[in-house]
């Protein structure tokens, strides 16, 4: 529980997430179960999966999850206000399609990256436009837009892919720090994390943004605009998007129309792995951070040991319904812990926070 | 006594998660086994199919050919691939072999050129690049193992429909869009075979389905209505052969018209039983995958480098040669009959 949550029940006299020492509410959280995870996972591939300890295996990784960590970031902030955002997966394709197409028409990288850009904001503002000032649900909007900016896609460029990339952008994007393991796609990531943590746990901004998911109308009472702030959200989301398209395209050297096809149930999937709430208001990022690296770790180590494809698929799924099954397991213990301990100790003004902090912390 | 219990559900949420990755894991370094010994140092005969994509019956076909040939000469066979047919979803298996350091890798590349800066580093990394199938730029691989030649595919279906039809009459050919380069190929070097080798046949037509099922259909019906003296199709297309069967095994004209050309055996099964069609040609995946993995095993031992001239021998298909651009011909095409055709399954 991080202190940016806030206690959901009017009748907890007192504040549950307050009433423990700072190291516990730290630390006794999904998000850092989540991180448990991920060191658990990677310590014993290192120590059992043959070649994991190997020079290449980080940089891969991380060449590998570059733009799912991307968009989780700002499909993170979406997913906390209670809405959700589809149409990523078809924004970088949408954007592949056209760093290929315009640079094939003669224009520098630099340029037709730009305009990529340009286009992810316009179909991140079309879907925020339609969700947050015509107030259509999200899922709807995004489930039409995926099919739309995928359709566009590859309505540009058919079933051909280009290929044909200068050397000098394809190399940057699999090039490294120096001689260190960590490919230079890291520094934006960096960037982009560290902009979105303090985005979403140190401004009003952010504080808005976990209001609207607990509950939009009391946030707008209280002063949140809330029909900007999922406006912006989307665009944010548009903009990574298509920036993880100009990078998923230089990367592979190739543009096309179904590239990154089904990534935003990927993204999707280790945001909540991450521990962030599909019904808003409850989630952090150092969470979903873990939990994009825990999927790309588990997909190095079981493809290291020649698991085929959807085998590892099956194994993240499972591991996507034991963490969301977790949530109400724990809360059913706590509701069956704090039942008993209402037998025990009747009367007693623990009984409330009891109840009040299973709704307000596992939720 | 809050607080410990707090403490304890966060443990126990630890411990389920972490007890599920763990069975996970280990349950599939159960099934690694010989693989930890083989995966580390150049030089082991460790050899990894990567087909365009898993679930695929022709890439099954192959990848048993592959597994049969590395167990003939000892090595350890592995199959990975992505789910879809994409190059970006091969690139993540082309990095874990370099990280691997196998032996060879054997590819059937979704992309002539995307995955070539994969293949490149994994080959830095010492691993031996054959693609069969589908070919990358020469730069990116080893070797290339070529299932047929334009002219072997080519003659075939031509010998095929002259043997059935007793070498005299009038033929069509189905063929796929207009535009497709493979298939021009093949008919101009069909109509030249027979101007040359069979002055008795005249092809009246050479009419176009599209490779869409219902269009390949529609023009069979079209061609036989058209020409009443019509005695064969040659359709180098599967889906143009398939439809074209199955308009004529429902049609009066079962018998009278062959049909022949390029299919796969699950789709001509039935109008091979039924006696709508002879015989039709294409590779043997099995074949293919057993020679690329022979191909595989001469680069690893170094006795080829891929070098024009280098000969190996693959096993029982016998010797090859590497011909130009570091190319091997599997050989002839191969004639699926009544008799071998319940052996294969794609």
């Amino acid at each position: 529980m991080t202190t940016t949550d806030t206690p959901r029940t009017q009748s907890a006299r007192t504040y549950p997430s307050y009433a423990k020492s700072l190291w516990q509410r730290v630390l006794l959280t999904r998000e850092f179960a989540v991180i448990a995870l991920l060191l658990i996972v990677f310590f014993y591939s290192r120590n059992q999966i043959p070649n994991f300890d190997g020079p290449l295996t980080i940089y891969y990784l991380l060449l590998d999850v570059a733009p799912i960590l991307l968009i989780a970031l700002p499909m993170t902030l979406i997913i906390i206000t209670g809405e959700i955002d589809l149409s990523v997966a078809s924004t970088v394709g949408l954007s592949s399609v056209l760093v290929g197409d315009l640079h094939q028409g003669g224009m520098s990288i630099p340029m037709a990256a730009l305009v990529a850009i340009l286009v992810g904001v316009l179909c991140g503002a079309f879907n925020g436009f339609l969700i947050a000032y015509v107030g259509l649900p999200s899922l709807a909007v995004t489930i039409g837009t995926l099919a739309l900016y995928r359709g566009l896609g590859v309505g540009i460029l058919g079933t051909t892919a280009v290929t044909d990339f200068p050397e000098k952008w394809t190399d940057l994007a699999k090039d490294r720090i120096g001689d260190s393991s960590y490919p230079v796609i890291v520094i934006p990531i960096l960037v982009l994390i560290i902009v979105f943590v303090l985005l979403l746990h140190f401004t009003p901004f952010g504080r808005g943004v976990f209001d609207i998911g607990l509950n939009d109308e009391a946030a707008h009472f209280s002063g949140v605009n809330v029909a900007r702030t999922k406006f912006l959200l989307f665009v944010m989301a548009g903009a990574v998007s298509a920036f993880a398209g100009i990078y998923f395209t230089l990367r592979f050297g190739s543009a096309r129309g179904d590239n990154a096809t089904g990534m935003e149930l990927q993204v999707i999937a280790a945001v909540l792995l991450g521990g962030v709430s599909i019904f808003g208001g409850r989630g952090a990022l150092h969470g979903v951070l873990a939990g994009v690296l825990l999927i790309g770790v588990l997909q190095s180590a079981l493809r290291l040991d020649d698991v085929s494809a959807n085998v590892i698929n099956i194994i993240i799924g499972l591991l996507l319904i034991a963490s969301v099954m977790s949530t109400s397991f724990l809360s059913f213990v706590a509701r069956t812990t704090a039942g008993m301990k209402r037998r025990a100790t009747e009367g007693s003004p623990e009984r409330q926070q009891a109840s009040a902090h299973h709704e307000g912390n596992n939720s | 006594m809050k607080l410990r219990n707090k403490k304890a559900t966060a443990l126990a949420a630890l411990a389920v998660s972490a007890a599920l990755v763990l069975s996970a894991c280990g349950g599939s370094s159960d099934s690694d086994g010989g693989g930890s010994g083989s995966g580390g140092g150049g030089g082991d005969l460790s050899v990894t199919f990567l087909p365009k994509n898993l679930g695929n019956p022709y890439f099954d076909t192959s990848d048993k050919g592959g597994a049969a040939a590395v167990k003939e000469f000892g090595g350890k066979f592995a199959e990975v691939g992505p789910q879809e047919a994409t190059p970006d979803g091969q690139v993540s298996f082309i990095n874990t072999a370099a990280q691997q350091g196998i032996g060879a890798l054997v590819v059937s590349a979704n992309d002539p050129k995307a995955i070539g800066d994969a293949l490149n580093e994994a080959r830095d990394a010492g691993t031996k690049v054959v693609t069969f199938d589908s070919d990358t730029d020469p730069e990116y691989r080893d070797l290339f193992i070529n299932q047929a030649s334009a002219e072997g595919i080519a003659k075939a279906q031509v010998d095929l429909i002259a043997e059935q039809i007793g070498d005299s009459g009038e033929i069509a050919i189905l063929s796929a869009a207009a535009n497709a380069t493979n298939q021009n190929t093949w008919i101009d070097l069909m109509q030249k075979d027979v101007d040359a080798n069979h002055p008795n046949i005249k092809i009246v037509e050479t009419v176009y389905g599209d490779d869409d099922d219902q269009t390949s259909f529609d023009k069979t019906s079209a061609l036989l209505n058209k020409y009443p003296d019509l005695k064969g199709i040659v359709s180098p297309t599967t889906v143009g052969i398939a439809a074209a069967a199955r308009y004529v095994s429902t049609s009066d004209f079962k018998g009278k018209v062959k049909v022949t050309g390029l299919g796969t055996p699950n789709q001509m099964r039935e109008y091979v039983e039924d006696g709508t069609v002879d015989a039709f040609a294409l590779w043997n995946p099995e074949d293919l995958g057993y020679l690329a993995a022979f191909a595989a095993k001469a680069l690893i031992d170094g006795d080829i480098k891929g070098d024009e001239g280098d000969t190996f021998t693959a096993g029982k298909l016998g010797d090859f040669t590497v011909g130009a651009d570091s190319t091997v011909l599997l050989g002839d095409p191969f004639v699926f009959n009544k008799d071998n055709i319940g052996d294969f399954d794609f």
